[in-house]
């Protein structure tokens, strides 16, 4: 039995099925983030005192991982418009990029997390710390989730590419949607946390 | 072959290229047919329904007679639970949590939405399936592992969650064990009705049939693509506000525990500075929305079953449209009604009073065009149609005792009382419940082939209706005495509240009286499988899509691609040779 | 079933391509220097407020930056505006309400 619209489009809404359901996703991720950015702003005005990110979190290496994952975000489109252009091959090399690029800004975490963990600055310390550990946790484990989402498709998931080229360009779109969103909660995440 | 993009017929098939006989797992188990998925949640439903009766028929008991030793039963729950078979307290606030949580999220939306949307919706726009069918399969597992962890937190040292349904700050965060699995269940579940969220609103988008323009959706349709709006949107900040709520009970986090608080006489020593009003309106934010999840699909079902019964088109159809979109867009910012007595200045009172009142609005609408539709029919009374027509004057007591708890200085005296809990029951218990049994029965034929006993349907019927004002009219008399709810003594401990205790002992009765009515469907409901008289496609000469497949539908549900001709509700139309004209039919 | 060849892509073809890359190359150079800029910026230890004001225009105008070139919402179909717009609605009630709760006492006395 076959779905109508998986790769095809409907004619009066102009979309396939994985594109409305990939949007739809990201909405309700927006109201995830949305409710952690409501409790910061709440936590924050409620608090006698507020340390200023700097002085806590390391602004230069988090200015760093900034730029690795807006870089990852480029390597992602360009991985999808490789296969628009019917280059696998480059294709396979964008897609890599992408997923080195956000180990990295995995492993940067870790340091980052593990710094402040052996100077005992733990999530119960304060609010501040709280809301740094929670925020960027979440965010680490969407990082971690797009890049299985990828490796699947940079790996096991490319054999598609042979058989429905079309329906495969797709779906690495829609993955890279939601990358794309994961870059950019970091984009508001960064200047909240570190630089205000 | 030069040109990759060329679509062969091979490639257009995504999965399954030859239809293979599936393995029982496959077929059973793990499907991804919609109406597999649909009876699945269904059952579930139905079942966590009757546990979540059963622990509320266990509080009556403490309830009916405070401190008074159960026979028998109190011996089977443990001297943990319950020494010398009286209850404990924590075990009363065991019961209360879980009944509600269970009702609302395992019972009525697994039934409601998971159900009745899975299994109605693709037939009903004329779809073979879900747009993500193994999205949809995921779904359902992604509730049973909730609901395996609520029932497990039964078990941890400490008993299941205790703070009631809401999970109040800071009691939830200091509270043993069984809050961190019902934190934990109800992630599982908000993951589940997001995935279904948004499968249903895909679907209906795309998947609904040549000619099936918006305005000709069936009314159960537009009940479910606004109530799936309402799961995407207002569940996530719950989730959020769950993981912070874990984090303070496990990483020892204070987002919810304020400075300078005392546990026993001895002063916590976590951080401190959270704000326990931040889990109310998170909390709140997700539970506004979510009670008209509880009340739209039954709106749905309901409308479905009076059309057809009054065999006549449905009144006021474009305004009953009108006013669900708009009351579901209202439903996402009137929360705060709920947080009246937090000492919220008068601007925001104002404000979420008015919002609060506006969208009472669209719910009468609703209902009175609903019950307009009754004028002037010829109105079948069985056993669908019994309870449809019983849920719209019962809606009306719950929606219109809701009234006085939204205008914030009404609210103080009720707040938090057994009036209120009078009020939701109303409306979800002869309300929601209502429309759900009258859609088992109407949409049975179709999943079974055969109808359900109509005689066992009518006793099942009148005893319910009966007993479900029993036991909740009397709390209206009780809530505006003055009586807290979660009271563990049901309020005998306080002088003011002696007139009205002994209304309490006749809820009980009610309660398990209603329980021995339940009998008659349970027995029906199972019998009738085999034993009900056999249909075919219509048999009961309706006008929506579903009814053009046959009962059972096979894997695909239609034979070619139904189209949709008309509106869904041409019963009665003047010079026609039936009483009713199919939409699917030329 | 539709077999719709030529809708099947999502209406881009390889011309349409190569003009999109050069827009991805153009952003990404305008989102490095714009956190350059945000980060620069902050070093100045501007007042609260007008520090958060700053920092939350920079990081909306690469966050629309992002959803518009790398996320095609710029050439999007209405029923995606449609959501986003929605979801966006309630994104602010969600912010701005609970807030409001808490300080109303600034507005009224």
């Amino acid at each position: 039995m076959d779905i109508p619209y998986t790769v095809e489009v409907r004619r009066d809404t102009g979309l396939t099925n994985g594109k409305i359901g990939i949007w739809l996703f990201l909405a309700s991720e927006v109201m995830l983030f949305g409710a952690l950015f409501a409790s910061y702003i709440l936590i924050r005005t409620g608090a006698p005192s507020w340390p200023r990110g700097d002085t806590i979190l390391d602004v230069p290496l988090a200015t760093f991982n900034t730029i690795v994952l807006i870089s990852s975000s480029v390597t992602m489109v360009m991985a999808w418009a490789s296969l628009m252009r019917r280059r696998f091959g480059t294709y396979r090399i964008y897609m890599g990029a992408t997923i080195l690029l956000g180990l990295v800004f995995l492993v940067v975490k870790y340091f980052e997390y593990g710094h402040h963990l052996r100077l005992g600055e733990f999530p119960s310390s304060n609010n501040f710390l709280a809301i740094y550990f929670t925020l960027t946790g979440l965010h680490m484990l969407h990082v971690f989730g797009g890049m299985v989402v990828n490796a699947y498709f940079w790996g096991p998931g490319a054999k598609l590419w042979k058989t429905n080229p079309v329906w495969f360009t797709n779906r690495v779109e829609h993955s890279g949607l939601f990358w794309h969103f994961v870059d950019l909660v970091w984009i508001f995440l960064f200047p909240t946390l570190y630089l205000l | 072959m030069s040109d990759p993009t060329a679509v062969t017929p091979k490639s257009h098939v995504a999965h399954e290229i030859h239809h293979e006989e599936l393995g029982f797992w496959r077929k059973y188990v793990f499907s991804t047919d919609h109406k597999v998925i649909g009876i699945q949640y269904a059952v579930t439903g139905l079942l966590f329904l009757l546990f979540g009766f059963s622990l509320m028929m266990l509080m009556r008991w403490q309830l009916a007679y405070p401190g008074a030793a159960l026979p028998l039963i109190g011996q089977l729950l443990g001297e943990a639970r319950m020494p010398g078979g009286t209850m404990l307290p924590e075990f009363y606030n065991e019961l209360g949590a879980m009944h509600g949580t269970i009702m609302v999220f395992l019972g009525v939306v697994p039934l409601a939405v998971g159900g009745f949307g899975n299994f109605v919706l693709p037939l009903q726009i004329g779809a073979p399936d879900m747009a993500f069918p193994k999205i949809n399969m995921v779904s359902y597992w992604c509730l049973f592992l909730g609901g395996i962890t609520m029932l497990g937190s039964f078990l941890v040292p400490g008993g299941a969650a205790q703070s009631g349904w809401t999970s109040y700050a800071p009691l939830s965060v200091i509270a043993g064990t069984g809050q961190t699995w019902w934190l934990i269940g109800m992630i599982f579940l908000i993951t589940s009705s997001l995935l279904g969220a948004l499968n249903f609103i895909t679907t209906t988008i795309q998947l609904r049939a040549k000619g099936l323009t918006f305005m000709r959706f069936p009314f159960f349709c537009w009940a479910q693509f606004v109530t799936a709006f309402l799961l995407l949107l207002a569940f996530p900040p719950l989730e959020a506000a769950g993981v912070m709520q874990l984090m303070d009970r496990v990483a020892g986090t204070s987002f919810f525990l304020p400075s300078g608080l005392v546990v026993s006489g001895q002063a916590l020593t976590n951080a401190g500075g959270g704000n326990p009003l931040l889990w109310q309106h998170l909390f709140w934010f997700l539970a506004h929305p979510e009670v008209y999840v509880l009340i739209l699909p039954a709106f749905g079902i309901v409308a479905e079953i009076i059309a057809n019964n009054t065999r006549k088109p449905l009144w006021g159809y474009r305004s009953m449209v009108y006013s669900l979109v708009f009351l579901g867009f209202m439903s996402f910012i009137v929360w705060a009604h709920h947080m009246f007595m937090t000492g919220m200045g008068t601007a925001m009172a104002a404000f979420f009073q008015t919002t609060t009142m506006i969208i009472s609005i669209p719910s009468v609408v609703i209902l009175t065009a609903l019950i307009i539709s009754l004028w002037g029919g010829s109105i079948r009374f069985n056993t669908p149609m019994l309870f449809a027509t019983a849920f719209l004057p019962m809606f009306g007591i719950g929606g219109l005792t809701g009234l006085p708890l939204g205008l914030n200085i009404a609210d103080i005296p009720l707040h938090d009382t057994y009036y209120v809990i009078a009020h939701f029951h109303y409306v979800v218990a002869p309300g929601t419940i209502f429309g759900l049994m009258a859609g088992i029965y109407y949409w049975y034929p179709k999943a079974t082939g055969r109808k359900m006993n109509e005689t066992l349907g009518k006793i099942h019927f009148w005893g319910t209706f009966i007993c479900m004002n029993v036991v909740f009219m009397p709390m209206f008399i009780i809530g505006m005495a003055g009586v807290s709810r979660r009271l563990f003594d049901a309020g005998t401990a306080y002088n003011f509240a002696q007139p009205t205790m002994h209304w309490n002992a006749v809820s009980s009765w009610g309660a398990w009286t209603m329980a021995l009515f339940q009998i008659p469907f349970i027995v029906n409901f199972f019998w009738s499988i085999r034993n009900g008289a056999t249909v075919g496609e219509n048999p009961w000469q309706a006008t929506t899509i579903e009814w053009s497949a046959p009962s059972p539908p096979p894997h695909g549900n239609f034979h070619g691609s139904p189209e949709a001709y008309r509106g869904p509700y041409e019963y009665s139309v003047p010079g026609a040779a039936t009483d009713f004209v199919p939409q699917y039919e030329a | 079933m539709t077999s719709d060849h030529a809708t099947s892509m999502t209406g881009d073809h390889a011309v349409d391509i190569d003009r999109h890359v050069r827009v991805y190359i153009t952003v990404f150079v305008a989102l490095m220097v714009l956190t350059i800029v945000t980060v620069a910026v902050s070093r100045f230890h501007l007042p609260v407020p007008i520090a958060v004001t700053v920092a939350l225009l920079v990081a909306i105008i690469k966050g629309s930056l992002v959803a518009c070139y790398f996320m095609h919402l710029i050439s999007e179909k209405k029923l995606i505006y449609a959501v986003l717009a929605l979801t966006a609605v309630f994104f602010v009630a969600l912010l701005a309400l609970p807030i409001f709760t808490v300080s109303d006492g600034y507005w009224i006395h």
